[in-house]
């Protein structure tokens, strides 16, 4: 069976150790959470979390088993299978220099990303997309030079119920 | 009604219909146990370590099937609960565990007897809370309660901090909320016409129960699917019960020590239905070779036992106990009628089979043979009696010889296989039966691992039996040291041990020894008889082995018998 990476979104009871539950669930049984993304939802009391792992359908199934044994965990969707949105999102911050400022510049008003902190010697960008844009955006910025960076993990959405 | 977090504690206890706790007081259960001083509907069993308070509710809860209760203090009194939990966990078995924690003010700050016993005890139970607020204790307790009973049952810790058991709140036990937790599943009716072109297509069916049936309370309708269409049973040692174990359709236990006849039939068997099982490498040998000619339906309560081991054709995710109803309604409503002449076949072909390779050893000499213990046990007892044992050569000795008619009768540690739990799951197992012989057959090895329960039996004149199958080794260890280490018998020797007599006299209860075959028969009468616990040490042949035994990384087709030829 082929291996690819699932989105699976997870609705949780929003108690201090849920995610701890999870992740030591999933870690126990030798599963890795590839990216993460955790928040409450309109209410305060249920979370969402949106994880991803990478492996053939048969051990995704397990992965969605062993979630579901969990006493907190209210519901699990895969969202791989089914129309869904996902997003990711990454502040970058690119330090100026003589040699890639108008560089780095261009790029910014070529793609139409969005500059959050501007200052002399550097600038911050927000970028948000699915994961190919994301990877887009990092092969251009990263040979001008990224300062630091930090990347969300996934969150995603199914277009029906 | 106002009421301080001890006493909703006791009320919520008595709400629940609990009736018997076991435990061990410690500063941050004092509160408690000062309220336990004046309960007159609580009775409480002090025992001698945690872990044997946890084994003795566990022991309880599986003779019952009602849900086991401990109380322990924070700390060290927590984390020796930790390998009773784990072995309840891997059971299934309903436990409710009390753990005193220090004040909540003081958690995170490394106070005296503090752990984490929610952050050790997660990946080992069902569910676990710590309770931060007297406003959920009685709810939290009701969850706990109904998270460890039903669905797959298991294990549940609720962690008490001592601030929040001293502080008030108002208490109407007539109206706490709880979560909605266990959903039911439901076979869909369509799963039953499959169920049904399978039986009727298969000429070699098999029954595999497991403990899923007895927890699922569902032996008779397993005995009543066997029985009606003549299907024969083999079982895990967890299913041991299930089925009666007289019955000439069962087969014994499958696996690594499994009968010769159990694992080949379950090699040869085209259909097998799987009823509450989850496929343990002990019990299926390499994957591969586990059932290779056979269809197989599985049941199970829960959807992550399926396909975790072995892949199946037919999985049907419910209870035992209702999806056998709909299976054999189904199957009478649609006039199934098995074809005579092949199923006679098929249990001819099981009975050669036996015939060829019965159960058995061989009583020469002077020395007692340990299944000739456990075969007059059960014939001075007529079988009516509960039995728990150690781990280790003890418990499959027992798995093997002692035919077990009813379900809760065999109480052991299957999963973790946990040295030491066989004498305080007894002693759980008499306080709720009182007037039935209890014996734990145990190991001089796993039993000096809880040996300080014969305290409690003691003080509280719990008359549990013991009989000590005494090889002064780690039998089962020396035993794959002979097979599959060149009887290099690193650190299995255990003849350095108390005279198990004397230690049992030095506890205050009766000690007995027999030391010849002709010794047993009167040596289990007289120690069934007298009115108070006993500890019988048999003194076996020590380097008697378990067989059949399939070696580790093998084909359950492939089994060593000891001195008989190696047959297939």
């Amino acid at each position: 069976m082929e291996k690819k990476e699932h989105i699976i979104s997870i609705l949780v009871h929003n108690k201090p150790d849920v995610l701890a539950r999870i992740a030591g669930t999933l870690g126990g049984k030798g599963y890795n959470i590839e990216s993460l993304s955790v928040n409450t939802t309109t209410s305060y009391e249920i979370s969402k979390i949106v994880m991803t792992s990478i492996g053939n359908q048969a051990t995704i199934t397990r992965i969605e088993n062993q979630l579901r044994k969990i006493v907190d965990v209210t519901q699990v969707d895969d969202l791989t299978n089914v129309e869904s949105i996902h997003r990711e999102m990454i502040l970058v911050k690119m330090a100026l220099t003589e040699e890639t400022k108008d560089k780095i510049e261009n790029l910014i008003d070529t793609h139409k990303w969005k500059v959050i902190v501007s200052t002399n010697s550097y600038h911050i960008l927000e970028i948000t997309g699915d994961k190919p844009q994301i990877d887009f955006a990092l092969a251009r910025l990263e040979p001008l030079g990224i300062a630091d960076i930090t990347r969300t993990g996934i969150v995603a959405l199914k277009l029906d119920d | 009604m106002k009421l301080k977090g001890t006493e909703i504690l006791l009320k919520m206890l008595e709400e629940e219909e609990v009736d018997i706790i076991f435990g061990y007081p410690g500063g941050t259960v004092l509160d408690i146990y000062d309220k336990l001083y004046n309960s007159s509907k609580l009775k409480h069993i002090l025992v001698r370590h945690e872990q044997g308070a946890v084994h003795a509710a566990d022991g309880y809860a599986r003779a019952t099937g009602k849900v086991g209760v401990c109380l322990v203090t924070s700390g060290p009194g927590a984390t020796n609960t930790v390998t009773g939990i784990a072995t309840a966990n891997m059971d299934s078995i309903p436990l409710v565990v009390f753990t005193g924690q220090v004040p909540t003010t003081l958690i995170g700050n490394d106070a005296f007897q503090e752990c984490d016993i929610t952050g050790i005890t997660r990946p080992c139970s069902k569910h676990n809370f710590l309770v931060r607020n007297i406003e959920d204790l009685a709810s939290t307790i009701k969850e706990a309660f109904h998270i460890a009973r039903t669905g797959r049952p298991g294990p549940v810790l609720v962690d008490l901090p001592k601030n929040v058991m001293a502080s008030e709140t108002d208490f109407d036990p007539a109206n706490i909320q709880i979560r909605n937790i266990e959903t039911a599943h439901k076979p869909v009716p369509k799963k039953m016409s499959k169920v049904f072109e399978m039986i009727l297509s298969a000429k070699k069916p098999l029954i595999m129960t497991g403990g899923g049936v007895i927890l699922g309370k569902a032996s008779s309708e397993l005995t009543e699917l066997a029985r009606k269409y003549q299907i024969p049973v083999t079982g895990t040692l967890m299913g041991i019960g299930s089925f009666p174990g007289t019955d000439p359709l069962w087969l014994g236990m499958l696996g690594m020590h499994g009968t010769y006849y159990a694992n080949m039939a379950v090699s040869h068997c085209d259909l097998l239905i799987a009823v509450g099982v989850r496929f343990d490498d002990r019990v299926t040998g390499t994957i591969e070779t586990f059932a290779p000619n056979a269809q197989i339906i599985q049941i199970d309560i829960d959807p992550s036992s399926i396909n975790k081991n072995v892949v199946v054709d037919l999985p049907i995710i419910g209870e035992t106990k209702t999806t056998l109803e709909d299976m054999i309604k189904f199957l009478t409503e649609h006039n199934y009628a098995q074809q005579a002449d092949e199923r006679k076949e098929w249990l001819n072909q099981i009975a050669e089979w036996r015939e060829k390779v019965p159960l058995t050893y061989s009583q020469n000499g002077q020395l007692i043979k340990p299944q000739h213990v456990i075969e007059t046990l059960y014939k001075v007892t007529k079988g009516n009696v509960i039995i728990t044992t150690e781990v280790g050569q003890n418990q499959m000795w027992t798995a093997q010889f002692f035919p077990f008619d009813k379900p809760n009768t065999l109480i052991t540690s299957g999963g973790l296989g946990t040295m030491g739990y066989g004498l305080p799951a007894a002693i759980g197992v008499k306080c709720a039966f009182p007037d039935k012989h209890v014996v734990d057959i145990a190991g001089d090895g796993s039993i000096q691992m809880n040996i300080q329960e014969l305290a409690t039996a003691a003080q509280y004149k719990i008359n549990v039996k013991i009989v000590l199958l005494n090889n002064s080794y780690l039998g089962m260890v020396r035993q794959w040291q002979e097979l599959f280490y060149d009887k290099r018998y690193s650190n299995t020797d255990m003849t350095y041990a108390p005279d198990f007599v004397k230690l049992a006299e030095a506890y205050g209860i009766a000690g007995l020894r027999a030391e010849k075959p002709e010794e047993v028969e009167p040596t289990l009468i007289e120690g069934l008889a007298l009115d108070k616990p006993v500890l019988m040490d048999f003194r076996i042949s020590r380097e008697e082995c378990v067989y059949p035994m399939v070696g580790p990384g093998s084909s359950i087709m492939d089994m060593k018998l000891g001195t008989r030829e190696m047959i297939n």
